[in-house]
């Protein structure tokens, strides 16, 4: 018993401390952020993806694009589910698209996606929750991805609240330190801060929930079937196992006879 | 069906008479579903169904996505976020093809294995063993050439990496690779023909399975004693056999279901995890990713080819000796397809005279170490190209040819093997005495 204790102990010991070694190589520190979309029966939080998708239009759209993500699924269930008329408004209000037809501009709708948007050399994030994972140990093994996710999100996450301050310039271009990026120096300057969107709703607005909220928001963009996803796993898992013991039952059964034949010649 | 003796179709009424006569489809099918079969097969025997079914599985989900596809470098990698996005359930038979070539290849290494420790590839199963080895090889390529069409940034500089491999063959080494490429570099010629490929091997493989169930079909299925089937008349084979319907019918369906409900939580709860995250980048010519990792089934054989560097005295003897023909590049390629020919062929490098490992105390020890070889092989292909890992790979890769090379056919002299039951029907019977002594045990335990 004292013996198992010590030894589970231990393991336990070493392993942590592995883990610890492996955070404090080049690979950048991500926190896990327990997001309500994580685990087998996790969802969207319908609230926190529309605040998280008015950090993206006031702050990010500046420089980012998402190119791959249409408008009109600003309206899905399971997503930012807005009324039809508001995703309209928010097409026509915030992006002007280029029209081949009128061979000119004009407001976005519904139809249409979010723009590419290639201005500052900045990264299109439609994929970006996925692109990126934010847990890659113990030993590059991966199996930490098992209990807290890919991490795609609280990559994003921890980016936006990882500046230390720091700055430095190198050939012209201005780096910042942050300490959830690979190599701890990144190009794009601090975009959030406290208070810096104004929320409808209330909802806290220092720079964890600002960031939180949009890298919830980027992870639907990047997923927007999660919900659906997970639906038809469960039902897939929940029929197959039913499956399971039904045939087990049938297996049994039909190999019955010819067991009982085997254990009498034995005798 | 030739082998062992056992009841064939009988055409009954007229028009069954009349289809037998001319073509006899109903009794291939019948001779096919009702081959006898060792009573005795363990679970590690169920792999085939599963493997029959990835292939189907595959074949459905693929058409489906090739109709939505598009084979263009500006349009492929928006077309697969149109598959996610916009397509009718598209992003869930798009995850259940992703995650079915994972199922298929943890399937037939599982087959493979079970090959190697129940000495399945031996006489009279050469044929079988071979094919399946050439099936392995076109499953390999078939999952390359699928992962490069998403075209994002793993597609890319994986296909550029591996047809690098074939550049590196001596003299003719660029001309191939240019061929193969469709041009100087990857590029739209060498994604569409790598659809077009990628559509067409999974048929031959089709093909293949068909040849390779003929094959044991025709010398009986292998078990776990490695004791054949008794065929001198159709009694006594009837003792050690059951029909393949519906005994193993109903068993394989039944595993398959428990691999099914798992293979599900995984489509439904974490599809990406056995993916790789930059393949969400579109593919750049002009950013090489700080790792170039292949898909995890490729990992042992990827450490392989990396392990032999040109610090390696091996290498640099063959470097010497060819007159620098073979590079450190070239003796890679060769060690990795070497990998593979070495395993195919088992069946003469295998000695001994005893054909399932059960009975073989020495070579379990080496079988065991060659797993454990494999799986250390599989992390080491994903770690970074540097110390301490390339040393790890180079001990690793050794003990790969030294198992198939020295090891088998050594043991086969030395080892002194255990006594075989003398019939599958003695050790069924041995097994069910001991179930039924075991259930009667539990069974006296509530009195106690």
């Amino acid at each position: 018993m004292t013996i198992k204790t010590l030894t589970l102990a231990a393991v336990t010991a070493l392993g942590l401390g592995a883990t610890g070694a492996m955070a404090a190589g080049d690979a950048g520190h991500i926190e896990d952020v327990d997001f309500s979309f994580e685990g087998p029966f996790g969802s969207f939080d319908t609230m926190q993806l529309q605040r998280g998708l008015q950090v993206y239009t006031e702050v990010c759209a500046g420089c980012h694009g998402l190119q791959y993500v249409p408008l009109r699924t600003l309206a899905d269930e399971g997503g930012p589910h807005l009324p039809e008329d508001q995703v309209r408004a928010y097409a026509e209000q915030n992006f002007e698209v280029f029209d081949a037809e009128l061979d000119d501009f004009r407001p976005a709708r519904p139809t249409d996606h979010f723009p590419a948007n290639t201005a500052a050399g900045a990264p299109d994030l439609s994929m970006m929750a996925k692109a990126r994972a934010g847990f890659h140990g113990p030993y590059g093994s991966g199996l930490n991805q098992l209990f807290k996710g890919m991490g795609g999100a609280e990559y994003i996450s921890a980016i936006l609240t990882g500046y230390t301050g720091e700055e430095k310039e190198e050939a012209g271009t201005i780096f910042y330190e942050n300490t959830a990026f690979p190599g701890g120096w990144i190009s794009m300057a601090p975009p959030l801060d406290d208070d810096l969107v104004e929320y409808a709703d209330g909802h806290s607005t220092d720079l964890h929930s600002l960031s939180e909220d949009v890298s919830a928001f980027l992870m639907w963009a990047a997923e927007p079937k999660m919900m659906a996803r997970k639906q038809a796993g469960l039902t897939g898992v929940l029929f197959l196992v039913l499956l399971s013991a039904l045939l087990y039952l049938t297996n049994k059964r039909i190999w019955a006879p010819v067991k009982k034949k085997a254990k009498q010649a034995a005798k | 069906m030739a082998g062992i003796p056992h009841d064939h179709y009988e055409p009954k009424t007229g028009i069954e008479k009349w289809l037998h006569s001319r073509l006899p489809i109903v009794g291939l099918m019948y001779d096919t579903l009702m081959i006898p079969t060792p009573k005795n097969l363990n679970w590690m025997w169920i792999w085939g169904i599963v493997l029959t079914f990835c292939l189907v599985l595959q074949i459905v989900t693929g058409i489906i996505l090739a109709m939505h596809y598009t084979p263009h470098v500006d349009m492929a990698f928006a077309s697969i976020e149109h598959i996610m996005r916009n397509v009718n359930g598209g992003h869930f038979i798009r995850y259940v093809h992703m995650n079915g070539a994972s199922l298929f290849f943890i399937a037939v290494y599982l087959h493979i294995f079970r090959g190697l420790y129940y000495g399945s590839y031996k006489a009279p199963r050469e044929i079988t063993w071979i094919i399946g080895m050439l099936i392995y090889l076109l499953m390999m390529a078939t999952g390359f050439l699928g992962y490069v069409l998403p075209w994002g940034q793993m597609s890319f500089w994986g296909a550029t990496v591996i047809t690098g491999l074939f550049g590196a063959i001596p003299f003719v080494g660029e001309p191939i690779q240019t061929w193969l490429l469709g041009g100087p570099a990857v590029d739209n010629a060498t994604l569409n023909r790598f659809f077009s490929l990628h559509y067409l091997l999974p048929f031959v493989i089709a093909a293949l399975v068909a040849v390779h169930i003929w094959a044991f079909h025709t010398t009986g299925n292998n078990n776990p004693t490695g004791v054949e089937v008794r065929r001198g008349s159709k009694a006594e084979a009837e003792k050690d056999t059951v029909p393949f319907w519906p005994y193993f019918v109903m068993k394989d369906l039944f595993a398959l279901a428990v691999i099914l409900a798992v293979f599900f939580a995984i489509v439904g709860f974490m599809p990406n995890y056995l993916g790789h995250p930059d393949n969400y980048i579109e593919a750049n010519p002009l950013v090489t990713p700080a790792h170039i990792v292949p898909e995890w089934y490729y990992l042992p054989f990827y450490a392989i080819l990396r392990a032999f560097t040109s610090e390696v005295w091996v290498v640099q003897f063959a470097s010497f000796v060819t007159g620098g023909i073979i590079d450190a590049k070239f003796f890679g390629v060769l060690a990795m397809f070497g990998a593979i020919l070495v395993m195919a062929l088992a069946p003469w490098l295998d000695t001994s005279s005893v054909r399932s490992g059960k009975y073989r105390p020495m070579f379990k020890w080496w079988f065991w170490l060659l797993v454990i070889d494999f799986l250390a092989l599989m992390w080491l292909g994903a770690m970074p190209a540097e110390e301490p890992y390339a040393s790890f790979s180079l001990i690793a890769s050794a003990y790969w040819f030294a198992y198939f090379l020295v090891i088998l056919p050594l043991l086969g002299v030395i080892e002194k093997p255990q006594a075989q039951p003398e019939t599958i029907e003695a050790d069924f019977n041995a097994a069910m005495a001991k179930k039924a002594a075991k259930e009667a045990g539990t069974a006296q335990q509530p009195a106690e």
